[in-house]
């Protein structure tokens, strides 16, 4: 049977049984293809490049940081905490999961397929230097790498650091150049994209 | 489990294939398979350890060919037949939300602390990664208790034990062949941890 013909299937059943709404289901695809993305990272990375206190909150507790910003609602209600680490001239910071593919929807939504990838998830923790320079990011050997496997209900995000020559830009130019995988840790931020 | 899940360090699975613009749902099916384990955690069919134990049981061939939304669609299917076979209604739960629960003990490690994971090879769910069992680290940060999943997937109760992130320098992990100045912190329960004397 095809995947398509199996999942008809399934939600038949758990609609017979009472778990599940197929109009509900319709409206969280939909809300997952339009709502749900990297954007709401992008904006807690602006916000905290342009204020100092905003950006010391985040990087100690970043779940009631985002909520100032109207973001983490319940895409994420089981999650412990959200923690952001901040990339630096000296640090740089990756996520990853191995065991299943834990990511943080609250502010990037659903993850990429590749990090879903068990090329991904294998390496990131055993080579990561190779992986990222595979990636077309190379890291000077001063660097440290920091990989974060996201193992239980904490989740990750990386602060990439403020690309140069951004200092007139406003909050929406500033969110525009930040990417999601920059925010995953594979790739750093430059003025033009 | 030791299953095909457990992937930190494997070898053989090439280069990481990074598409720009790639469809979030390239299938249709794929998208309501999200959105159905979604409703159906929410509504009680399991609880997400329990899940995602569902996915590792999953056969290891089925498990690399069937994709993300493939494993999620035979966990579905998993704990369909294995839960939903009689009349009895599925108890919704009281509330979902945070993993997060009080005890009523202290914490049994402090930042700074060096520790070492036990070695054990679990048959059932656990968050302790095969490359880090037996291994060195020193606690990174405390977080408050959670859900355990170990006992929280077969529903033998939540059991809240504290959260630990802890720091594992590459080398502890990977031998002297390791990347230089590279630490990797993982994610682990209290009973996975022992005192390093």
């Amino acid at each position: 049977m095809t995947m398509a013909l199996r999942t008809e299937a399934i939600e038949t059943l758990l609609v017979e049984k009472g778990l599940v709404k197929s109009a509900a289901v319709d409206a969280l695809v939909e809300r997952y293809e339009q709502d749900i993305g990297p954007l709401r990272g992008a904006r807690v990375v602006a916000k905290a490049w342009t204020d100092p206190k905003f950006r010391a909150r985040l990087l100690e507790d970043g779940m009631p940081a985002i909520r100032e910003l109207g973001f983490g609602d319940n895409t994420d209600a089981h999650v412990a905490r959200l923690v952001v680490k901040e990339n630096t001239e000296s640090v740089h910071n990756l996520i990853v999961c191995t065991l299943c593919s834990c990511y943080p929807w609250a502010v990037l939504g659903l993850p990429p397929a590749w990090y879903k990838s068990p090329a991904y998830r294998s390496r990131a923790v055993r080579e990561p230097r190779r992986l990222l320079a595979e990636l077309g990011l190379d890291l000077s050997p001063d660097v440290e790498v920091r990989v974060w496997d996201s193992s239980a209900e904490v989740r990750y995000m990386v602060l990439p650091q403020r690309p140069e020559g951004t200092d007139g830009l406003g909050a929406e130019e500033l969110t525009d150049l930040v990417t999601r995988d920059s925010m995953i840790g594979v790739e750093r931020l430059q003025r033009t994209r | 489990m030791n299953g095909i899940h457990d992937m930190g360090g494997m070898h053989g699975f090439g280069a990481v294939d990074r598409r720009p613009d790639e469809a979030l749902f390239p299938e249709a099916w794929q998208g309501r398979v999200c959105a159905l384990a979604g409703y159906a955690i929410g509504a009680g069919l399991a609880n997400l350890d329990a899940f995602r134990h569902a996915v590792e049981r999953m056969p290891a061939d089925r498990y690399l060919a069937d994709g993300y939304y493939g494993r999620w669609l035979y966990a579905l299917e998993t704990l369909a037949a294995e839960r939903l076979g009689g009349d009895a209604a599925v108890e919704r739960p009281d509330h979902v939300g945070s993993v997060v629960r009080e005890v009523d003990r202290e914490a049994r490690f402090a930042v700074g602390d060096a520790v070492r994971t036990w070695n054990r090879h679990p048959q059932g769910h656990t968050r302790l990664p095969g490359y880090a069992r037996d291994r060195r680290g020193v606690i990174a940060e405390v977080h408050p208790a959670c859900v355990y999943p170990d006992t929280n997937a077969d529903d033998r109760g939540e059991s809240p034990e504290y959260l630990y992130t802890v720091a594992f320098d590459s080398r502890e992990l990977w031998g002297e062949e390791a990347e230089a100045a590279a630490t990797v912190y993982i994610d682990l329960f209290e009973p996975y941890l022992e005192v390093l004397e």
